[in-house]
């Protein structure tokens, strides 16, 4: 009778298991041709893009043996948190040893950790770590913001549209990645000088004041912009709470 | 067996007093069944783990207070919107800022938008069933609910339910209903507005009843095979014409082509090109700024320029030279709608630039085209199909009508109801991922489908799902007082002489004027405020540099004596503002002393130099306009009331309102009406 039960318990446990595995594992049709040592990142890392989009530009990473050459027909699978689409989720690297995917990152604003993972000959497994960044609906207000207002001082770097005032300036403006000073100013500095312009911090005057052109809103956008994008990263200072 | 069965009866209801007793107890249980299932139910388990996960937090007392203060099922009934959620049943943490840490769901704080959950409630962006309260009825599509939730990458088409006009924090929307237009796809599908209007294509798809003047046979057949293969920004899908197709539409094409006159120019006499500079077509195109709309695909397969006209990287390969002669000469001819300029260049300038854009080729493109001459047969074939696959929606065809709505409307495509939608076999059964696999392969859904297959990126794929799934019943329905409506479309159209030559020039295409036009250039509603009549009839003739960094800049038009005086003329009486009087400011006559505080005002309280230059030898700044002969360019009251409140003055301007003082705005603008600027080297160079 005992026994009875126990058949049955394990029939409708491998019926339920059976029943929830529907969907084929991605990537398990897949059989590598090649074997590499190290993964590397082509292109593709440290994007901003909005929650939830597929980023500009697609993750590309390459697969290299002990020697540095390129590895075609490595198995590559990505990984990231919850929410993170890829598409395609894992692939053999094509003939210049490269595998591309496209990226959507999760609903949450936020610092995406994404890992590819490629395996030796020998069945070891080699992890790649690679950082987006997904701007929620304020960061992204703050985004534009830059671009529109800021950007031409406060990015050092000229691009096809846009070419940078940064060498023109007697003080340089901070970069908004600039996490090792702009993260020792609290909100309320931040907020002072983009409002009041630098005298009000006692900095230079080249930076005027935007408090009667953006905002309140729209500046509280920008900071939470530049807190998001801040290397290394910023961490609120205040009350820590315990997690379990 | 059925021995058991009547003995197990017997015992059970045998005896009266048993029988009663045994239907008592079930009745008990039955009872107890639903207070039991309330409290087994899922968000009590919720609201239980929530509990327990704010109890370890520092402010556990004041997230217990929260909590308490909406405590058991919890609901959100807006009856204007038709919305009854029940979601902060579970999501009980949605509103607290503490909790931004925690990102298990149902727990997280919701992220800053600009609407709170009691104006607006949840299902109106997130879709799914607000009144459910378990999770698969709410989020899922399992019980055939037609509403699932809303994937987060499609969020932002919630947006666009109530806000018609883009918003800065929806680039996706923005980015899709521009698609919308900017790949056609209204032109066969009709979308129409809740406001009544429908969207109109931007793409400007040209006219084929002359085609037999630009382009050649062999180059059509190639288009039509594969349009990126000439040029990968090409937003003309591929509509998978076989071999003998390609070559009929071609056939047809070519043969029912008119000649236009005027519309090709034969080369001119040898003397103009003797000696061609090879250098000279290249500055020319440069000096032009034919870049500032025209791309290029570099060496390293970058696609370098604008985007207003089409690419030429492979143009050579395409347009007969006595064809681009006569289009450079003067485009307006052959198009008399183009977003193209006149030029009004010299006979040995269109040479130069014919033979410069002539050597763009790609020696494969056409390699393996060959075509016997067409027969009529295939030409019959050819106009059929040209027919069938609805080429007249977008382009102009002698013969053939426009099709009325050659495609499904998709005005309501947000709302389709599941049942009246034919999914692919393993497909998730909901909207979104109709559209967007609808989008990226139309003929995976049968190859006799005639929508033909369009070059798009990932994200563009996604935003096009977005704007469409922003068409949804609600959106129609709603009341239009409830709506935050776009501006509507300006037809604004200059008058006169002055008009006739603004459109010849195109200025709209890069300059807007009353809400009519490009943005690649400054707003030009106010001009005639802003300038001093000499300087503009001088600009026009020959656009000196005003902002040493920009990359797309103002280009010669090569105008007479007469017509930048008529058009000086229309510009300085027309584009007048009211908010001020032009000559409210003197022009000259300030103290030394004036002028020496508005020195000292420019450079150390305003820091100007950070962005704009007065000394060549000692400032750097630019981002604004070079300000070294701003005195003869700008009228002293624009300047002044500028400096007041830039944005007043030209909206979007990122010049910052600095709440000048009167006097400091005085001093300056007394500074600033002093610099003549020694010599005009820049405008003669």
């Amino acid at each position: 009778m005992n026994k009875r039960w126990q058949t049955l318990f394990a029939v409708s446990l491998a019926l339920a298991s059976a029943g929830c595995s529907r969907k084929p594992e991605p990537g398990a049709a897949l059989k590598p041709t090649g074997f590499g040592a190290a993964l590397v990142e082509s292109s593709g890392g440290k994007q901003i893009g909005p929650t939830g989009m597929v980023l500009a530009q697609p993750l590309v990473v390459q697969v290299n043996d002990d020697q540095g050459t390129a590895v075609t027909g490595a198995l590559v699978e990505f990984s990231g948190p919850a929410g993170v689409i890829f598409d395609p989720p894992s692939g053999l690297t094509d003939s210049s040893g490269q595998l591309s995917t496209n990226v959507a990152l999760g609903s949450m604003a936020g610092r995406y950790q994404l890992s590819a993972r490629t395996s030796t000959k020998a069945q070891k497994l080699v992890d790649l770590k690679i950082e987006e960044i997904a701007l929620g609906y304020q960061q992204q207000v703050g985004f534009q913001l830059d671009n529109k207002y800021c950007a031409r001082c406060h990015d050092p770097e000229s691009t096809a549209e846009r070419v940078s005032n940064y060498d023109n300036l007697e003080v340089k403006p901070h970069p908004f990645t600039e996490g090792d000073t702009l993260n020792k100013m609290s909100d309320a500095e931040l907020m002072a000088i983009i409002s009041h312009g630098g005298p009000a911090l006692n900095k230079s005057a080249l930076m005027p004041p935007y408090g009667y052109t953006l905002s309140k809103t729209e500046i509280e956008a920008l900071i939470s912009y530049i807190r998001l994008i801040s290397d290394p990263p910023y961490h609120a200072s205040g009350m820590v709470y315990a997690q379990k | 067996m059925k021995n058991a069965l009547s003995s197990l009866w017997q015992k059970l209801f045998g005896h009266p007093v048993r029988a009663f007793g045994v239907v008592s107890l079930l009745l008990l249980i039955s009872l107890a069944i639903a207070p039991a299932k309330n409290h087994f139910s899922e968000w009590r388990h919720y609201q239980k783990q929530y509990l327990a996960l704010i109890a370890s937090r520092g402010d556990a007392i004041t997230l217990q207070r929260h909590f308490h203060d909406h405590d058991g099922i919890q609901q959100i009934w807006l009856p204007q919107l038709g919305v009854v959620d029940r979601c902060t049943t579970c999501h009980v943490g949605l509103k607290e800022a503490s909790l931004a840490d925690v990102s298990t769901q149902p727990f997280r704080q919701h992220p800053v938008i600009p609407h709170t959950l009691d104006q607006f409630g949840c299902v109106m962006c997130h879709r799914g069933q607000g009144p459910a309260t378990t999770v698969e009825e709410a989020h899922r599509s399992t019980l055939a609910w037609e509403q699932p939730i809303l994937p987060a990458r499609y969020v932002q088409s919630s947006c666009g339910q109530c806000h018609r006009a883009p918003l800065a924090g929806t680039p996706q929307l923005n980015l899709g209903r521009n698609l919308l237009g900017r790949y056609g796809c209204v032109h066969c599908h009709t979308i129409k507005l809740p406001d009544g209007s429908v969207i109109q294509p931007t793409d400007d798809p040209p006219s084929l009843e002359h085609i037999a003047d630009k382009t050649t046979r062999e180059w059509i057949y190639a288009w039509l095979k594969d349009p990126q293969a000439y040029a990968v920004t090409a937003t003309m899908p591929n509509f998978k014409f076989g071999d003998p197709d390609a070559r009929d539409v071609s056939a047809f094409l070519i043969a029912n082509s008119t000649p236009l006159a005027g519309d090709t120019a034969p080369a001119i006499s040898d003397k103009d090109q003797k000696t061609p500079d090879p250098t000279a077509g290249a500055s020319l195109y440069g000096e032009s700024f034919c870049a500032s709309c025209h791309a290029v695909q570099n060496a390293a397969g970058n696609v370098v320029g604008g985007d207003v006209g089409p690419e030429l990287t492979r143009v050579g390969n395409k347009v007969k030279p006595e064809w681009l002669r006569a289009w450079l000469r003067n485009p307006r001819v052959y198009d008399a709608g183009t977003a193209m300029p006149h030029y009004r260049l010299t006979n040995p300038q269109v040479s130069l630039l014919t033979a410069f854009l002539g050597n763009k080729t790609d020696s494969d493109l056409l390699a393996n085209v060959h075509l016997d001459a067409a027969t009529p047969e295939q030409i019959a074939h050819g106009k059929l199909l040209v027919t069938e696959y609805g080429c007249a929606s977008c382009h102009e065809i002698n013969g053939i009508k426009k099709p009325d709505n050659f495609a499904p409307e998709l005005t309501r495509i947000g709302s389709k109801p599941l049942t009246q939608v034919i999914f692919q076999p393993g497909m998730t059964h909901a909207i979104p991922d109709y559209i967007a696999a609808k989008i990226r392969q139309p003929r995976s859904f049968g190859a006799a489908l005639k929508m033909p297959q369009f070059s798009l990126a990932p994200a563009q794929i996604d935003a096009l799902t977005t704007a469409l799934l922003a068409l949804t019943d609600r959106a129609h329905d709603l009341p239009l007082a409830l709506t935050v409506p776009a501006k509507p479309p300006s037809n604004y159209q200059p008058a006169g002489k002055a008009g006739k030559l603004m459109d010849d020039m195109a200025c709209f295409t890069c300059h807007a004027i009353n809400g009519r036009g490009g943005d690649m250039a400054p707003e030009l509603t106010w001009e005639g405020s802003a300038v001093q009549r000499q300087w503009l009839q001088a600009f026009l003739k020959n656009p000196g540099t005003l902002r040493p960094a920009l990359i797309r800049r103002m280009p010669r038009f090569n105008l007479s004596d007469d017509d930048a005086k008529e058009l000086t003329d229309y510009i300085m009486t027309v584009y007048q503002t009211a908010e001020f009087d032009r000559d409210s400011m003197p022009a000259s006559g300030y103290t030394p002393a004036q002028v020496e505080q508005g020195k000292q005002l420019f450079y150390s309280k305003y820091a100007c130099q950070s962005c704009h230059i007065i000394d060549t030898k000692v400032d750097k700044g630019y981002i604004g306009p070079t300000l070294t002969q701003v005195g003869s360019r700008l009228n002293a009251a624009w300047i002044y009331h500028w400096l007041k409140d830039p944005q007043a003055m030209r909206s979007g301007t990122i010049e910052p309102n600095r709440n000048m003082k009167d006097e400091d705005a005085r001093a300056l603008t007394a500074f600033l009406v002093t610099q003549k600027g020694a010599s005009r080297q820049g405008a003669k160079k």
